[in-house]
């Protein structure tokens, strides 16, 4: 049998290739550009044909003259991939700006086959485009789609094979003379090997624009003699263009190109579609930033009180396992102090983390992939990117600032996003200034107890004001890095603001459960256990007469004074390093409540403990201030070393927040004694 | 000089050129904004923030710095 043919999907971002790849291969691989998107190649096996076949989904790109990791990630898989066929997937409303990469990959292969995807949104902006007057224009088969609805994949799959089997001839994009002649200079002086990778007037054209990427790229696999390299240098020279003026003169020659395209094969209405321009004004202008500020509130909300019973629920299931296991344990023999140890040690962290974690990230990851589906994602960049640009960082660190709302593991991996590599480690050292699900259990409980005087309602407005505090030092600390460890200027950089899109419910669904919530949540269980084993050994281990846990509540007392908290405050952040759902759950052990692990249902008598244990309105102040600012769970450092790829960057990641936790806590503490 | 920052929202106007540097102008040219081609302001942030643009079918936005680069032709603006 022969190997399995391979087509590579290319296209713009945002034009559905995941959504065609997914459907094609039945595999859910996150589509939607913003949070975990597509950076390196995704592979799927399709069967929906007669044969088998290998797709590749290459991250989006708008061009091969490639600017960001992504873009280099396409032009490496178009160029020397390997594929057997190109298919490259065209958004039908705009198809004139898709053709740009159109054009710029059937001049660099023949064997290239092209989707009109999205032919739905399109026709509802009265454009309508006519499948065979593009076809016979480029040269190349053209098929239409909409992915999102299932239809047209088994054609576009038909269409690329086609190209396999019979070579079309495209009909490429032509530039002035002069640069037609001086590439038909250099394109003899190259190797016959290449024509295996790339056309050769291709590669004559990146020669003479001098696209360092593609000539390093090309050089790794083809010996290209350094007097080529001059003949074009030369070439250059003869036209007196710069490499800059050569470029300019190859995209206007694309435009044209695609502008005759599109006369021929595309209708449009005279007045542009802008129904959902007016949707836009009333989200994106002023009047965006509350209505902006209540679908984020929404989204906590729901969160919060959905999350409630879930958490109930579990956190029963785990209890009766617990008392199973110990039944279990005691029926196998096992020392009392053996059954702890896995009973009060292990299980135990491990109920608590998932019952406490599972429910709201099973509520707000979904319904920030709804957002984010939705095509509302880039407007929050649009709309609050003055205020980054003022701090010296880039707009879509909004985006991840709120991810880390959810998880700041999660909010990490997100600064993928951001393509300046300055202002992407600012987005990373900054993101667990954002308080993550993980520490809302605490400060709404500890703002219902010591500041809940008006009920539900003051609470929350404390919560809100606290996520703003978070959100202006994260902006102040980003504006500090610019002008120290992270000098420079804003980078410049686009934004393309794709139209709305009625989001597929189902596959939200499935997709965040699956990509973002068992991945957090896998890791922290990871963490969670062995944390658990040493805090248990810390509780009953006893040396001279007194637990270790206490020695180490006594030797952090002076510095959590000082802090206006104490030694047992800090053991729980300590000890609550693996997750900070546990931080509250571990104070309260340590002051020995009873119970353990299962904190007192109603409020009052939590309140009592507390300030039994001398807390007071102050001691409240500063626990929530060190749970905003202390250092990130240890999931999330792991998540930017993997990120960063360097032990100085983590370190900061770890030392500046809490810096600015000490420092906050000292100064309240400091105001309030010298009152 | 009239450049694509100071199109009034809901005004259009066709470019005539592009005075950012290599790695801009190149990206700014790849997203549609080449000579001839007509741009227009459709959307903006609030302040001194980003504007949007429709340009060849896609909406793009920019911040002021960059859309300073795009100059425009003329008077003809509509």
């Amino acid at each position: 049998m022969n190997e399995p043919r391979v087509i590579a999907l290319a296209g713009n971002p945002n034009v559905g290739k995941s959504t065609l790849f997914n459907g094609l291969t039945g595999m859910r691989q996150h589509t939607g550009n913003w949070p975990g998107k597509t950076v390196s190649a995704a592979r799927g096996l399709c069967r929906t044909g007669g044969e088998p076949v290998y797709l590749v989904d290459i991250p989006g790109a708008y061009s091969l003259w490639a600017q960001s990791a992504e873009e280099e990630a396409a032009l490496e898989n178009v160029c020397f991939g390997g594929a057997d066929a190109v298919l490259v997937v065209c958004a039908a409303a705009s198809l004139e700006r898709n053709l740009n990469l159109v054009y710029q990959i059937i001049e660099a292969k023949d064997k290239v086959a092209v989707c009109v995807n999205l032919l739905d949104e399109a026709e509802k902006q009265g454009i309508f485009v006519d499948l065979e007057a593009l076809s016979r224009h480029l040269g190349v088969p053209v098929t239409g789609a909409c992915a999102r609805d299932g239809k047209g994949l088994k054609q576009a799959l038909a269409v690329a094979l086609g190209a396999i089997n019979q070579p079309p001839h495209p009909r490429r994009a032509l530039y002035p003379e002069p640069i037609e002649r001086a590439a038909a200079q250099l394109e003899v002086l190259l190797p016959e090997e290449m024509r295996q990778w790339v056309q050769p007037r291709f590669a004559a054209l990146r020669l003479l624009e001098g696209d360092g990427l593609f000539l390093r790229l090309l050089r790794q696999r083809v010996a290209i003699d350094a007097s080529v390299m001059q003949a074009a240098e030369k070439a250059r020279a003869e036209l007196s263009l710069s490499r800059q003026g050569v470029s300019s003169l190859l995209v206007e020659g694309i435009y044209h190109a695609a502008e005759d395209a599109c006369q021929k094969a595309v209708k449009t209405p005279a007045q542009p579609w802008d129904k959902a321009l007016r949707a836009d004004r009333l989200l994106t202008g002023f009047r965006g930033v509350p209505v902006m500020l209540l679908l984020l509130a929404l989204v906590f909300y729901l969160t919060i009180r959905g999350a409630n019973a879930p958490s109930e629920w579990l956190s029963r299931g785990f209890e009766a396992l617990g008392t199973a296991a110990d039944g279990l344990l005691q029926h196998l023999g096992a020392s009392a102090f053996l059954r702890g140890l896995i009973v009060e040690g292990v299980l135990a962290a491990l109920g608590k983390v998932i019952s406490v974690m599972l429910p709201p990230m099973a509520i707000f990851f979904p319904l920030f992939t709804l957002l984010e589906d939705s095509g509302y994602l880039p407007r929050i960049a649009f709309t609050l990117d003055g205020l980054f640009e003022r701090c010296r960082a880039c707009g879509k660190q909004a985006l991840t600032m709120c991810m880390g709302l959810g998880c700041n593991a999660v909010g990490v991996t997100g600064c993928r996003i951001i393509d300046s590599p300055r202002e992407r480690l600012i987005a990373i050292l900054t993101n667990s200034l954002m308080p993550c699900n993980g520490r809302f259990p605490l400060l709404i409980t500890v703002a219902a107890v010591f500041f809940g005087g008006g009920g539900a309602a003051s609470s929350a407005l404390l919560l809100a004001g606290l996520i703003g505090l978070s959100a202006g030092m994260t902006l102040l600390l980003s504006r500090l890095l610019s002008a120290t460890v992270l000098r420079g200027l804003p980078s410049a950089y686009t934004l393309e603001l794709p139209p709305y899109r009625v989001p597929r419910i189902g596959q939200v669904i499935v997709r965040s459960v699956l990509d973002r919530t068992l991945f957090v949540l896998g890791r922290a269980a990871a963490v969670a256990a062995p944390a658990g084993l040493v805090i248990f050994l810390l509780s009953r281990v006893s040396v001279a007469g007194s637990t270790l846990l206490s020695y180490l509540t006594g030797f952090l007392d002076p510095l959590g004074r000082f802090m206006g908290l104490d030694g047992v405050i800090l053991t729980g952040f300590l000890l609550g390093f693996p997750a900070n759902e546990i931080v509250l759950p571990l104070i309260l052990l340590a002051y020995g409540a009873e119970g353990g692990w299962n904190m007192p249902g109603d409020i009052s008598s939590l309140g009592n403990i507390l300030r039994a244990h001398g807390w007071t309105g102050l001691t409240a102040l500063n626990v929530m201030l060190f749970s905003l600012f202390h250092f990130p769970c240890s999931t999330t450092l792991i998540t930017v070393y993997k990120e960063t790829k360097s032990g100085k960057w983590t370190l900061l990641a770890l030392l500046l927040p809490l810096a600015l936790g000490v420092i906050l806590c000292a100064l309240t503490n400091g105001i309030a004694i010298f009152f | 000089m009239r450049d694509l920052s100071t199109l009034p929202l809901g005004r259009s106007g066709r470019v005539l050129c592009l005075r950012a540097g290599e790695g801009m102008g190149r990206r700014l040219m790849d997203l549609g904004f080449t000579p001839g081609a007509r741009a227009s302001c459709v959307l903006a942030a609030p302040g001194d923030g980003m504007r949007a643009y429709r340009v060849r079918g896609a909406v793009i936005a920019l911040r002021r710095r960059e859309a300073r680069t795009v100059i425009l032709e003329g008077d003809n603006h509509e």
